[in-house]
């Protein structure tokens, strides 16, 4: 009895230390990444990637935010953070409102050639985007438009889509017909019943699609490249123009400072709403 | 408050499958209609239709005067109750009852008036802050009726709507129904595949069968004078008995059974059932009016021996089950006859009360 005991917590001892080795294994660069982005130059310099930084300084923070060069201009990244800012926010509320209004739609309502709509968006969702970039850049320059942060939130709505539709598709197929049924006998219509009945039973589904699409969007980098026009690159290209802007020393602690600004606000979405994230992933829609 | 009319109603769906096969039905104001049938026959469309919340194939339905083919469900003017409830889960029971009165521009003091006055009838009033989740089944029922007594509509739309509870806190919101029909009198069509809730609830019932209506009428109505073998059989627990007959005429008419045994036709029946004299018939008898014995027997009332297989004591009566040449048959007896298996017993079958089907139509002559 004992030696079973003693047996299973040998092993448990093992399992951990194995997870705590893995966990420091993967997090290295990591952890490279933020002692070198608070290094100060000379230190950089020494090529010793593994030491943590002798001497902590903010200022390559502070140059990344505020001074680092992006090509020709020096004024680091805090323009193309408000770019991201200005692109993901309204790409977000529209795809993740069309999303579930689609989705709503397509459950709840019987609707023409349905199950065709549904098949394409579900290739829809897989299709590979580099094959529809020219067409895409094509028809925004006819349209105008290219070029444009009206460009670029068209861009992330229209690929983001498929997957918002389908999320909310499934998600709303398990809310009872009935409840619709019953607002319908109740006197509220298509739009209504969304307004009222569907969005407020969907609040934790609503979050998810929040943060997924937030971090798609913020993370892309060739949507942005390629539609966002000059004037409203987001960070991550100016992150990239950063990294291989050099003239003379390469600051490896302003990249690893502006890669790390970069990440930032999904990261710390991921903190403050993951809660919801696995409220939003387990919940069964409605019970009784 | 308003009469309901169904004529030649079709529901057909891709496919060309017919649900509902054109029926008429007229339902009085103030009335208690209960559609009743078996799953898939066809009662569950046709209140749909009433509703709004299927389409119409072909025929008319009236609302109080009016064709209400094309009038979506919100401007028909009528509540529905579901199977399931349907409450709105993020919804206090208030806000339930209100929800169909805020969307139709009520005041609050006239919202709160009818909230009020259903909860009290409904005897929900301690409910009012609460969120479905936190009430039981039969008080979630509760405010699906009170969702659609506030709203005073013209017609009221049952959907099987106690067939989520259990047999206890059924049979205590069937009386409930019955009472709030009594106090409100809405006309209400009621959809269920109980035959004890129709028989109990409807002032009228319509027995519906494949997509068809087999009869229409009171429940006593339908209970003694079915037209159908299928109404027949549907109606009444324990069921009828059916016993596959023959009518036969060797020293006045009788009905001859399977095995041989010969049961005396009433006289004032004879001129009834003489055409059908050498056809193949079904006798149908209700096992209540097959009994034991008495010293006094009524006329008409004739007697066989049976082989006891099954005896079921329910304590105001005992069933007895024997099966004649195969058929089961079910006998009703006195509760304090002491009655084993395999033991014979001598019935009495009131042959007043008999039904005899024709097989080839299936209609009871």
């Amino acid at each position: 009895m004992a030696a079973a005991t003693n047996q299973a917590r040998i092993g448990r001892i093992g399992l951990y230390a194995f997870l705590v080795t893995t966990c420091l294994f993967f997090s290295i660069p990591l952890l490279v990444v933020i002692s070198t982005s608070f290094k100060p130059l000379s230190e950089v310099r020494d090529f010793s990637v593994f030491q943590l930084p002798a001497q902590m300084t903010a200022a390559a923070w502070g140059k990344a935010w505020q001074s680092a060069c992006t090509g020709t201009e020096c004024a680091g990244l805090h323009i193309a953070f408000w770019n991201s800012v200005r692109i993901v926010i309204p790409s977000v509320i529209i795809s993740v409102l069309v999303g579930s209004l689609n989705g709503y739609a397509l459950s709840h309502w019987r609707v023409r050639g349905a199950d065709t709509l549904m098949l394409a968006l579900i290739l829809g969702a897989f299709i590979p985007y580099q094959v529809i970039i020219f067409p895409l850049v094509k028809i925004f320059s006819t349209v105008g438009i290219f070029g444009s942060v009206a460009c670029i939130i068209a861009v992330h709505v229209l690929f983001g889509l498929p997957v918002m539709t389908l999320l909310f598709r499934n998600f709303y197929v398990g809310i009872p017909n009935e409840l619709v049924k019953a607002a319908r006998v109740d006197g509220a219509g298509f739009w209504r019943i969304f307004l009222f009945i569907i969005l407020p039973l969907s609040v934790n589904m609503l979050i998810v699609a929040a943060i997924l699409q937030t971090t798609g969007i913020w993370n892309d980098y060739l949507f942005g490249l390629i539609f966002a026009g000059h004037n409203n690159t987001p960070m991550t290209v100016e992150l990239m123009e950063l990294a291989t802007t050099s003239t003379g020393v390469v600051e490896y602690n302003v990249s690893t400072a502006a890669a790390l600004l970069t990440a930032l606000p999904p990261l710390l979405l991921y903190f403050f709403s993951g809660r919801y994230f696995v409220r939003g992933i387990t919940a069964g829609a409605v019970k009784g | 408050m308003a009469q309901v009319s169904i004529r030649k109603v079709v529901k057909a769906y891709e496919g060309n499958v017919q649900a509902v096969k054109g029926i008429d039905l007229e339902i009085a104001d103030e009335e208690f209609v209960v559609l009743v049938g078996p799953s898939g026959c066809g009662k569950s469309t046709t209140l749909r239709m009433i509703a709004g919340l299927e389409e119409i194939t072909g025929g008319e339905i009236w609302i109080g005067g009016d064709v209400v083919n094309d009038v979506p469900p919100r401007d028909r003017d009528i509540a529905m109750v579901f199977q399931n409830y349907a409450l709105y889960p993020h919804m206090s029971v208030f806000d339930n009852m209100a929800f169909g009165l805020k969307l139709r521009k009520f005041s609050k003091e006239e919202i709160k008036k009818r909230v009020d006055e259903a909860a009290r009838i409904l005897d929900i009033q301690m409910l009012l802050e609460r969120k479905p989740k936190a009430l039981s089944g039969g008080q979630r029922q509760r405010v699906a009726m009170g969702r659609a007594i506030v709203r005073n509509p013209k017609v009221f739309l049952f959907d099987e709507p106690l067939s989520n509870l259990d047999a206890k806190l059924r049979v205590q919101m069937r009386t409930e129904i019955k009472k709030v029909h009594q106090t409100v009198r809405t006309t209400t069509v009621y959809v269920t595949h109980d035959q004890v809730e129709a028989m109990t609830l409807a002032d009228r019932v319509v027995v519906m069968n494949h997509g068809v209506i087999e009869q229409v009428g009171p429940p006593q109505e339908l209970y003694h004078n079915p037209a159908t073998r299928f109404v027949a059989g549907f109606i009444g627990s324990p069921a009828m008995n059916f016993l596959s007959a023959q009518i036969t005429d060797n020293g006045g008419l009788a009905v001859e059974l399977a095995d041989g045994a010969k049961l005396a036709i009433p006289p004032q029946r004879r001129d009834r059932y003489a055409p059908y004299k050498g056809k193949k018939v079904t006798l149908g008898l209700r096992p209540e009016h097959l009994t034991e014995t008495q010293d006094q027997e009524k006329p008409n009332v004739v007697q066989m021996d049976a082989l006891v297989d099954v005896v079921e004591p329910m304590g105001m009566e005992t069933m007895v089950h024997f099966f004649v040449r195969g058929e089961p048959v079910c006998a009703r007896v006195d509760p304090n006859l002491v009655i084993k298996p395999e033991q014979t017993l001598r019935l009495a079958a009131d042959m007043n009360n008999m039904h005899i089907i024709d097989d080839a139509t299936g209609k009871v002559v």
